[in-house]
């Protein structure tokens, strides 16, 4: 999708005067904090499997060459093809490339957010295909015309009231004309309208939330089965995936599934997972002719090549969205692109560009909350702070700012000015003041929720130094 | 956590004391009162005139040039101590986590930076883990829940040690309130870049203090006591913000953070 | 021009790696050691017999469980499903050795095929199970079409208690012990298809099954 990361303000701004939108974020956020919380605390092993886990990417990572050609390897020996793609416009070519080859007419996708991060739907309607999101999150949100708000819940702030729209709006061409607005029934509709999408597709699009290099194969893990269902009644698999989410072997996999589901739904194992490797075999009754793996790059080189390579570590997990205070204020959509929260606010400027996506690395109070459920141990804060160094390298911090701050740092390292200058500054402040001030130039954005408490009246130097004196 | 105390007469152990720059500039009552802690627990505490800002506002908006200029000035200032204390977890959490850090590529003050790292606290972990028994004072009976700064909280795990120094003092009874280890919505800068935002999550932040019917509300960082105080005050909350040494050290004669409520 | 791509992406990752040549011989021999590690890395620790737990998970994720004394039981717990949901008797059933030998009552109608939209029960035989989490291990095959798992509101999976194990680890050796290695689709099922999409209210059913059925027969 094309990014609007740069009204991150304004965006965030409508987010929370959006009162439909602040109720579903608030209904979401406490449900996902305790599932994760309970499935922690009943795993001893947990912290075990996190470094274990981090171990495994890093070294995965450090030879990652090796990993991704065995993967290929592997992928062609059991009878299926590997792409490469430097960007989202390669990969799109390639996906188009197969589906025409295929004689394709209609497409059923899986939820993949390198399908999101390449903007594969818009691009295979151009070309004239019918590709249809069955993820059912995903389904509401492509009937929306709206980006997924969460990675791993990406209808999370549409309610109830709006799905039963959407779906009265959309469905009478299947011959329903009634409104259902109860959570059965509206699940027992999406079922059926999509039932005949899975049996009539002719190509199946997914992600893969792994790649293992020994086997070749792709892992899916889901919990309504769609991916499955994608992935095996159509003549065409493709799979859409980034190059660092291969693994060396089903035995490091087992350790990522265990911090997987907990972290994202506090699940032991999704109800889904599965593992593919290469098309049908041939007494097979089902399963696709043909296998593809499109392996996109998309600047992940780049970050194995810099400061920002423990990013690479991130399974979308998603807990670092449910656990940040930011992202609970504001949900999804304010990111402006396809990933959110604290691991969006990392990969978006690196992925769409310092410039556009500024507000992104500053939007953040740098609490940490993230980085301590990160399953992968990921310093997100740290990630930030340094895209706010590129920033200020840049020159991409803002005027005022920027002013202000070395203003700030010039009197910080000049004791005796610092306190000779805001020793009467903050007497000012304090006369007259009966504790604080309900509006104050300079410093509106404060003032807008809150008061602001005034200094006591002198520094604790000047009245220090002269008690000492005193003495 | 702090090794034990050389309690021969020959020297007492000396303190630096960093009050930071918003204890300097707003609230010196908490200087005091951790003058006052640190010395009833036998230190020989010294305030360099020397100091001013920990420079998390360059560090935290990627100015690292001058974050790193101050950070010499304060590994310098602070050099000759036993120990340097910090009533602010975020402050001391910079001195200990972020300093080394940013001198990667200056063997000297690494080494500077880590020795000053392993000698600096954070007050409360400092005094709680010095373990003096001494009676803290009373106060008359009131309830307090407490709000764990993010910093403190993730970076030094200050959680247990402000309750356990409180528990000491009589008359004060602990209500927690829901998610105490949420961001309060200060972050520093944060606040007047994204005022909205931030806005919003102080709402929440009081809201959850309101909740538990508290007297007061205490912490381990102004800014973020600042930014609470501020928000009772803008909603006529009888709730009284106080920083943990204030109360620790029975200097609660003064208003409260923000000021009484009229 | 895709092998340009290939390169150009191999290349930036070697560049990015502080690397200009391929791997020395050495550390590819290593790593190609570790690829052929098949040791286990972190296993959580249970005190529970496999079975209770395997049951007590499988419960847990909204399935249904019941054991059975042997192979000519299995028709019998079939039928008393069925008959508990009034379902259809017309079933798909996978084939194995031991699915083949159940003898099915006379009002059942019994196909062996890949699952269509309007087929309500199927039944086939899980290739292992896992008590760590209460997993069934289907593999695709000619005798076990995929479909089978996911497109029935009703799936009805036979596992042997020998075929449980502790840990999903000891199952990946069973899978590359399997004459045509691994199967094209290895589905590892706990509970049925579910979704919180709407409101994060569970919801069973979303695409695949309803309801999940396990048989297991015990081993004496
Ligand atoms: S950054 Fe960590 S917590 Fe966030 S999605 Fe990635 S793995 Fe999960």
């Amino acid at each position: 999708m094309q990014s609007v990361a740069h009204e991150f303000k304004a965006h965030a701004r409508r987010a929370l005067q959006d009162t439909t939108l602040q109720h579903a974020l608030a209904r979401a956020k406490g449900g996902f904090i305790d599932q994760r919380r309970t499935a922690i605390e009943a795993l001893p092993e947990f912290d075990e499997l996190r470094a274990c886990a981090k171990q495994i990417k890093n070294h995965t990572l450090a030879h990652l060459d090796y990993y991704l050609e065995r993967y290929e390897a592997q992928v062609k020996a059991d009878g299926g093809q590997v792409h490469w793609a430097r960007g989202p416009e390669e990969a799109r070519r390639i996906v188009i490339d197969i589906c025409r080859a295929a004689g394709a007419r209609r497409i059923t996708k899986g939820k993949s957010m390198v399908g999101e991060e390449i903007a594969i739907n818009p691009a295979l309607e151009a070309a004239g295909f019918e590709a249809i999101e069955t993820d059912l999150g995903e389904y509401i949100i492509q009937l929306a015309k709206e980006p997924p708000s969460h990675i791993i819940a990406p209808a999370v702030h549409k309610t109830r009231g709006e799905i039963t729209e959407l779906f009265y709006a959309h469905h009478r061409s299947h011959g329903i004309n009634e409104r259902v607005s109860d959570v059965a029934s509206i699940v027992n509709e999406a079922r059926s309208v999509l039932r005949e999408a899975f049996v009539t597709a002719d190509v199946g699009i997914t992600g893969a939330n792994f790649l293992v290099a020994q086997t070749g194969s792709s892992i899916l893990v889901t919990n309504e089965g769609n991916g499955d269902l994608t992935c095996s009644l159509p003549r065409v698999h493709i799979v859409t995936a980034s190059i660092e989410k291969v693994v060396p072997t089903l035995e490091d996999l087992a350790v990522f599934l265990r911090l997987l589901g907990r972290s994202a739904t506090g699940q032991e194992m999704s109800s889904y997972t599965s593992i593919f490797t290469g098309p049908k075999r041939n007494a097979d009754l089902d399963g696709p002719a043909e296998y593809h793996v499109v392996l996109l790059d998309h600047g992940r080189s780049a970050m194995l090549g810099n400061e920002f390579r423990e990013m690479l570590r991130c399974i979308r997990c998603g807990a670092c969205l449910n656990h940040c205070p930011v992202y609970g204020s504001i949900g999804g959509h304010s990111y402006g692109w396809v990933y959110s929260g604290p691991m969006g606010a990392v990969l978006t400027p690196l992925m769409v560009g310092l410039r556009e996506a500024a507000d992104l690395p500053n939007a953040c109070t740098l609490n940490g909350r993230c980085q301590e459920v990160c399953p992968m141990g990921i310093p997100l804060p740290t990630m930030l702070r340094r895209l706010r160094m590129r920033e200020f390298e840049q020159n991409l911090t803002g005027a005022r700012s920027r002013w202000l701050l070395s203003i700030w740092a010039f009197l910080a390292k000049r004791p005796r000015l610092y306190q000779t200058l805001l020793r009467p500054f903050v007497r000012l402040l304090a006369i007259g003041s009966r504790g604080t001030r309900r509006s104050l130039p300079l410093a509106r954005g404060w003032t807008q929720s809150r008061d602001f408490p005034t200094p006591q009246g002198r520094t604790f130097q000047s009245l220090y130094r002269a008690r000492q004196r005193k003495q | 956590m702090v090794e034990q105390i050389d309690s021969s007469p020959v020297r007492q152990p000396r303190v630096g004391l960093f009050v930071t720059c918003l204890v300097d500039l707003f609230r010196p009552n908490v200087g005091f009162a951790a003058l006052k802690l640190l010395q009833r627990a036998g230190f020989d505490v010294v305030i360099p005139s020397q100091q001013t800002c920990c420079g998390q506002p360059a560090y935290n908006n990627g100015d690292a040039r001058d974050a790193r200029e101050i950070a010499k000035q304060v590994i310098d200032v602070f050099a000759g101590y036993d120990y340097t204390v910090v009533p602010s977890g975020s402050c001391a959490g910079m001195i200990k986590e972020h300093y080394p850090r940013l001198f990667d590529a200056d063997a000297e003050y690494y080494e500077k930076a880590t020795t000053l790292s392993s000698r600096c606290f954070e007050l409360t972990e400092f005094l709680d883990g010095i373990g003096d028994g001494a009676a803290l004072p009373e106060m008359p009976s009131c309830s307090y829940t407490y709000h764990d700064s993010c910093s403190g909280l993730r970076e030094l795990g200050i959680k247990q040690q402000p309750r356990a120094l409180l528990a000491r003092v009589s008359g004060l009874s602990m209500l927690e309130m829901q998610d105490s280890n949420v961001c309060c919505g200060f972050g520093g800068t944060f606040c007047v870049k994204y005022p909205d935002i931030s806005g919003r999550m102080v709402t929440d932040k009081v809201e959850a203090i309101c909740a538990t019917g508290a007297d007061m509300v205490l912490g381990g960082d102004l800014g973020c006591l600042m930014n609470i105080a501020g928000r009772l005050k803008r909603i006529d909350s009888t709730v009284s913000v106080y920083h943990v040494a204030e109360v620790l050290a029975g200097k609660t004669d003064i208003p409260p953070i923000g000021g009484n409520s009229s | 021009m895709s092998d340009s791509a290939r390169n150009a992406v191999l290349d930036s990752v070697r560049k990015a790696l502080g690397r200009d040549c391929e791997l020395d011989a050495s550390i590819e021999t290593a790593l190609d050691g570790r690829l052929n590690d098949s040791g286990p890395h972190v296993l959580p620790v249970f005190d529970e017999p496999p079975l209770e737990r395997f049951v007590d998970k499988l419960e847990t994720v909204h399935a249904t469980t019941v054991r059975v004394a042997g192979v000519a039981d299995i028709a019998a717990a079939i039928d008393s499903y069925i008959g508990a949901h009034r379902l259809p008797t017309n079933i798909v059933v996978a084939r194995s050795a031991l699915l083949d030998n159940i003898d099915w009552p006379a009002a059942f109608h019994v196909e062996h095929r890949g699952a269509t939209v309007d087929d309500v029960v199927s039944v086939t035989e899980a290739l292992a199970g896992i008590a760590e989490t209460g997993t069934l291990v289907c593999g695709s095959s000619e005798s076990h079409p995929t479909s089978l798992n996911f497109l029935p509101e009703n799936h009805v999976v036979v596992i042997s208690e020998s075929r449980l194990y502790k840990h999903m680890e000891e199952v990946w050796q069973e899978l590359r012990r399997l004459p045509g290695g691994l199967p094209r689709a290895v589905n590892l099922i706990t509970g049925p298809s579910k979704t919180a999409d709407v409101e994060q209210t569970i919801q069973y059913g979303a695409h695949g099954p309803r309801r999940l059925h396990v048989i297991i027969i015990e081993q004496h």
